[in-house]
Order: structure tokens, then C-alpha cells, then sequence
């Protein structure tokens, strides 16, 4: 494509170029018009909005106004609940996002040698509870405070305890518990892309390894599967870098809102909280400007690390 | 002491010997082993046998809540406050089926106009989101053209963010619009999702760009392309994106953008139910049970065409 600049008579720079071919691909760009019309209103519109917004204090009603860095400086010196708030989010993806990357590979890694009903029918149970939005709301019964509670009555009828545990309501056990129903709900796109990726792996090439005297499933896994699976794992990354910093219904599902003490609130239930319900859009703004950049960081530097698999 | 004797050689005969046996043993494994062990001689059949009984454990575990809501709803009132609490039914009834249909049919706004509205949401917004999609998708993933590259880069960077960010600006943009106590505020954000474009972009790479210069040379305008030869050859993406976009619609209830009654989605009323109480425990078991089986329904329907889409759904670098 590219015009060499010897053989052409008339010399063009750069702009020229792009120009003609913007002129080419006239046809093209109407066709991507719809899309990157709604795409900007809906997805980079607000990104910058945010960032302006995130500068002012702003309720809807009034003209925003500009009042500097102030909204930053309220919530990381006056809002300790934020504080915690960052706490518990960090916490929660930090065990959510590995545990559950790693969780959801294994599995797609056993269910892809099994003949494929049997694949079929494992992938539908494990992908069923991150498919429908709030099936989540199910552990409210299993773990409810009372003695009606299906664990609560298990435990008491084993004599484990002798009083009903509020795992909801407690401090102690809420993390655990949003821990635990979000690994259930982590076998998600990712999951499904490993399973594609995996399926689409040579088949030469294990038996070519075999012979080269790959000894057993875990090296095979390691030099052979994981680095022809690049991409999927990246695609895999970045969608539970990002379900993991964005716990928040099941929070509100399992342990209300505001949670117990603030146990469980993450950085999304604090932005509803300011965004929705206080209706102060500036300083929600700025909760969102920083929780973007923390999720695209955090997202970038997975991708580093991911890119040294198996090498 | 009868090992040090052995010459060099002799040790070496024998180290392959067993090498050799190993190896026999292998292959005369039974049809059962050769399947549990893929065939490969370099699995060990009792390695096998514990990740599958593992997986099979682990199945058990990610399933025990679906099977609880599932029998729920199926219990008669006796049953759901029964102590202790049982996981499966015993007497299974439609109880809690019809209690859900008289509540529905008493409502003030009627059920189907509930109705009506989830599926036009969800078609609309479902259908919309494929030709858009489609539509953007092709350029991006077979021509080079000013633009193409960062167009295709912001929407890699989109994903890397949950919609949750641009939420509240979202909802000024929206009021702006006037847009806001409509159900377009529930469709039209869904139509730009980037995870379909992403999908259909990747899934579109891998049809032979021969077939477009073919097309081309016989002087198909790119519309035509679209309609006429990809969009044919790329089915299971565009199957993808649909259940991608119901998933995503079908749940939503629009509480922050809808407030009138008859305009609600399906999802808003069921909330509205289940959030009355005690007394309600076998609908609000009902009510969870219809939400959750229609997605995984559709699912199991078009499982097929979704993994065959995520097959190429890496990010190159």
C-alpha cells in the first residue's frame, strides 16, 4: 500500500496520503459513523465529562462549578470511608481476580480433554452463575442470620455452634462471604474464551512434545499450552481485572448498603452512593476518574506480566 | 554388591529395557485408560483420575446454590420454612408458579406490557447492537485506513473499564438528551458495548480476505460486501453478540433512568416483587428461578455458535 516515494513523479507527504485514502475509504467511514457516534456519546463523552466534572462541584440543578483539585484532596484527607472503601476493593481484587483467573483456566483446561457432551454440559454449570445477572441473591437464603439459614442450620444440627451465626451482618465473615459468591460468579467470557483458545491448540503439537520427551501434563501445560494461548489469556486478564474492581451488586445483594460498618464497600458502592443517591456529581466524578485509571494500571500492567508466559 | 559388577554397557541395556517396558505397559493400556489419558503416553492414568474427580467435586460445589434455587421454587410454603431448611423438594407443587401468575394478573400496569417491554428492549437493543457492530467491525478488521488503528485501540481500552465508571455521566448526558423516563436510555448505551465489537472485529479477521477482492473486483460496493459475503460467513459472531447483548439487557431493570410504571422492563417488576417480604418467599423463589432459566436457556441453544466466536477472541498485541 504504501507509495514509494522513488517511483513516484510527484512527491506527497504524509497528510496527502492519509488524505487520499481517507478519500478512498470514503464508503468506510460511514459505515463506522453509527457505531463510533453512539460509542462516543456513550463511552468517551462520559470518560472526559467525568474529568471535567471531577474538577467541580456540580448537583445537576446548578452549573457546575470550578473548584480545583478540591474533590481529590476531600477524598483521600477527609473521607475516610473512601479510604476504606479503596481498602476493600484492592483486597477484594486482589484475591477475586488471580483466584478467579487461575480458577477459571484449570477448569477449561481439565473440561477440554473430556468427550464433548460431557464438555458441553460442564461448561453450562459452571458458566450458568455469572450468565443471568442476579442469581447471586440465592446465598442471601443459604447464608441467611437466622436459624432458617440452610448453613446457619447445618452448623447448628452438627453442634458446631450453638448460636446462629450472621454471616451477613458480621463484620468478620462479609468479606469472605462477597469472596466466595464472586469466585462462584468469576467463570465468565474469560472462562469461554479459554475453552475456544484451548480447543484451538495444534494437536501436532502435543504429540510432536511427547515425542521431544515432555514428561508429564504440567510441562505440557507450560511450554506448549500456555504460550499458544497468549491472547485469550490477555483477553482473559482484562475481563477479570475488570469484574474484580467492579464488585458492587453483590455487595448491596448480600450485605445491603451501606454494608455493616462499611465492611464490604467498595469504590463502585461509594461513586452510586455520591453519584445516585447524594446527587454530589462533581466529587462522584472524581471517584470515577480515579477508579478508571486504577482499573486501566492495573490492566496494563497484567498485560506486562502476561506477555512472559512460558518464554 | 551384584550391581557392581554390571559393565557400563550392561547398565545401559538395562536402564533402556525398563525404558521399553514402561513403554509397553503404555501402550496396552486399556481402551478406558487410552481415553482418560487422551492416548498420550506421557499422562499418568491416576493423574487423570484425581483432576477428574476433583472437577468433578468442584462441579458439585459451583452447582449446589442453582440446585437450591431451583428446588425452591418448587417447594410448597410448608417446605420453605421447614427447619432445618432441605436442599432438594419433597413433594414439588407449581404453587409458587400460579401465586406468581395471580400477582401478575392483579398488578395495575398488565404483565404483558412488561412484557412487551423487555422483549422490545431486548430485541431492539440486541438487533441494533449486531448491525451496528457488524457494520463498524468490518472496516476495522480488513482495511488499513487513517484511523483504523486508534479506532480499533480505544475500543480495545474500553474494556478495560467496567461501564460502572461512566455511569453518572452517563445519566446527565441522558437528562440532556431528554432521554431520560424512556426505554431508550436502557437501549441506547447497550448498543455501543465494545466487548460485540471487539468479538465481531477478531471473528471477522479470520474470513479470507480473498473473498473480499473477489467481491471487489467484480465491483461490490462495501455495503454489499458486508451484507452479501461476511456477514453470511460470520454467523456464530453475530449469534455471540446476541446472546452477549441479551444477557446483558435482560436483567436490566433501568431504576435509575425509568420511572414510569408501563414503560418499566420485566426485570423492574419482578424486583418489585421479591422485595415485599416474608410473605412472598415462594414467588420471589419463582420470580429467581424464570429469571435465571431463559439466559441459560438461550445459552445452551447457541453454545455451539458462542465458543466457536471466543475462539478468536485474543487480544494481539
Amino acid at each position: 500500500m504504501k507509495v514509494a516515494k522513488a517511483k513516484n513523479p510527484r512527491y506527497i507527504t504524509k497528510f496527502q496520503y492519509n488524505v487520499m485514502l481517507a478519500k478512498k475509504y470514503k464508503q468506510l467511514y460511514w459505515m463506522l459513523l453509527p457505531y463510533m457516534l453512539f460509542f462516543t456519546m456513550f463511552t468517551i463523552v462520559p470518560v472526559l465529562v467525568s474529568i471535567f466534572f471531577s474538577f467541580t462541584q456540580f448537583n445537576v440543578l446548578q452549573p457546575p462549578k470550578f473548584i480545583g483539585f478540591e474533590n481529590y484532596i476531600r477524598l483521600f484527607l477527609d473521607d475516610p470511608i473512601f479510604l476504606k472503601s479503596v481498602k476493600n476493593t484492592l483486597l477484594l481484587a486482589v484475591i477475586i481476580g488471580p483466584f478467579g483467573y487461575i480458577f477459571s483456566f484449570l477448569m477449561a483446561w481439565l473440561l477440554c480433554e473430556l468427550p464433548v457432551k460431557l464438555r458441553t454440559l460442564l461448561t453450562v454449570i459452571f458458566y450458568a452463575p455469572s450468565i443471568s445477572g442476579n442469581a447471586y441473591v440465592i446465598f442471601t437464603q443459604l447464608f441467611s442470620g437466622d436459624a432458617y439459614g440452610f448453613i446457619n442450620s447445618r452448623l447448628l444440627s452438627m453442634g458446631l455452634i450453638t448460636n446462629p451465626i450472621l454471616w451477613l451482618r458480621d463484620e468478620k465473615y462479609m468479606m469472605l462471604i462477597v469472596i466466595l459468591v464472586s469466585v462462584w460468579m468469576s467463570l465468565g467470557v474469560g472462562f469461554l474464551s479459554f475453552i475456544a483458545g484451548l480447543q484451538g491448540v495444534d494437536r501436532a503439537q502435543y504429540e510432536a512434545a511427547e515425542v521431544d520427551g515432555v514428561k508429564n501434563r504440567w510441562q505440557e501445560l507450560w511450554y506448549i499450552t500456555l504460550p499458544n494461548m497468549i491472547p485469550q489469556l490477555l483477553f482473559g486478564a482484562v475481563m477479570s481485572v475488570t469484574n474484580s474492581l467492579a464488585v458492587a451488586d453483590v455487595t448491596v445483594a448480600l450485605n445491603g448498603f451501606p454494608s455493616t460498618n462499611y465492611a464490604t464497600h467498595t469504590i463502585i458502592n461509594h461513586l452510586n452512593d455520591y453519584g445516585i443517591i447524594r446527587l454530589e456529581m462533581g466529587y462522584a466524578c472524581s471517584i470515577a476518574v480515579l477508579l478508571f485509571f486504577l482499573m486501566l494500571t492495573i490492566n496494563k500492567a497484567v498485560q506486562r506480566m502476561l506477555e512472559k508466559v512460558g518464554t | 554388591m551384584k550391581k557392581a559388577k554390571l559393565t557400563k554397557k550392561q547398565r545401559k541395556m538395562r536402564k533402556l529395557q525398563k525404558q521399553a517396558f514402561k513403554g509397553q505397559k503404555l501402550m496396552y493400556r486399556s481402551k478406558f485408560a487410552r481415553s482418560l489419558t487422551n492416548g498420550r503416553s506421557n499422562r499418568s492414568l491416576s493423574g487423570s483420575l484425581t483432576l477428574l474427580i476433583c472437577l468433578f467435586l468442584l462441579s458439585l460445589v459451583m452447582l449446589f446454590p442453582v440446585i437450591f434455587m431451583v428446588s425452591n421454587a418448587f417447594k410448597p410454603i410448608n417446605e420453605l420454612f421447614i427447619f432445618p431448611p432441605k436442599l432438594f423438594v419433597i413433594q414439588p407443587t407449581l404453587d409458587n408458579f400460579f401465586d406468581l401468575g395471580e400477582l401478575l394478573a392483579d398488578s395495575l400496569v398488565p404483565f404483558t406490557r412488561y412484557l412487551f417491554n423487555t422483549l422490545f428492549i431486548v430485541i431492539v437493543g440486541a438487533v441494533g447492537h449486531i448491525v451496528l457492530c457488524s457494520m463498524a467491525a468490518f472496516p476495522l478488521s480488513k482495511f488499513r485506513f487513517p484511523g483504523s488503528k486508534l479506532m480499533s485501540n480505544l475500543v480495545v481500552m474500553s474494556l478495560m473499564f467496567s461501564t460502572a465508571v461512566t455511569a453518572v455521566p452517563n445519566y446527565v448526558i441522558m437528562s440532556y438528551m431528554g432521554l431520560v423516563d424512556t426505554v431508550w436510555s436502557v437501549i441506547l448505551p447497550a448498543l455501543s458495548m465494545s466487548l460485540g465489537l471487539f468479538l465481531m472485529k477478531n471473528f471477522m479477521e479470520q474470513v479470507p480476505t480473498a473473498l473480499i477482492d473477489a467481491a471487489s473486483i467484480d465491483g461490490a460496493t462495501y455495503f454489499t460486501m458486508l451484507w452479501r459475503i461476511i456477514m453470511p460467513a460470520v454467523k456464530p459472531a453475530w449469534v455471540t453478540l446476541f446472546i452477549v447483548a441479551f444477557q446483558t439487557m435482560w436483567g436490566a431493570t433501568g431504576a435509575n433512568f425509568i420511572y414510569t410504571e408501563n414503560i418499566k422492563p420485566m426485570a423492574a417488576m419482578l424486583n418489585q416483587l421479591s422485595g415485599s417480604g416474608v410473605a412472598r418467599t415462594g414467588v420471589v423463589a419463582a420470580t429467581s428461578l424464570v429469571m435465571f432459566i431463559v439466559p441459560v436457556v438461550l445459552f445452551i441453544i447457541s453454545q455451539s455458535n458462542v465458543l466457536e466466536t471466543m475462539a478468536t477472541s485474543g487480544i494481539k498485541e
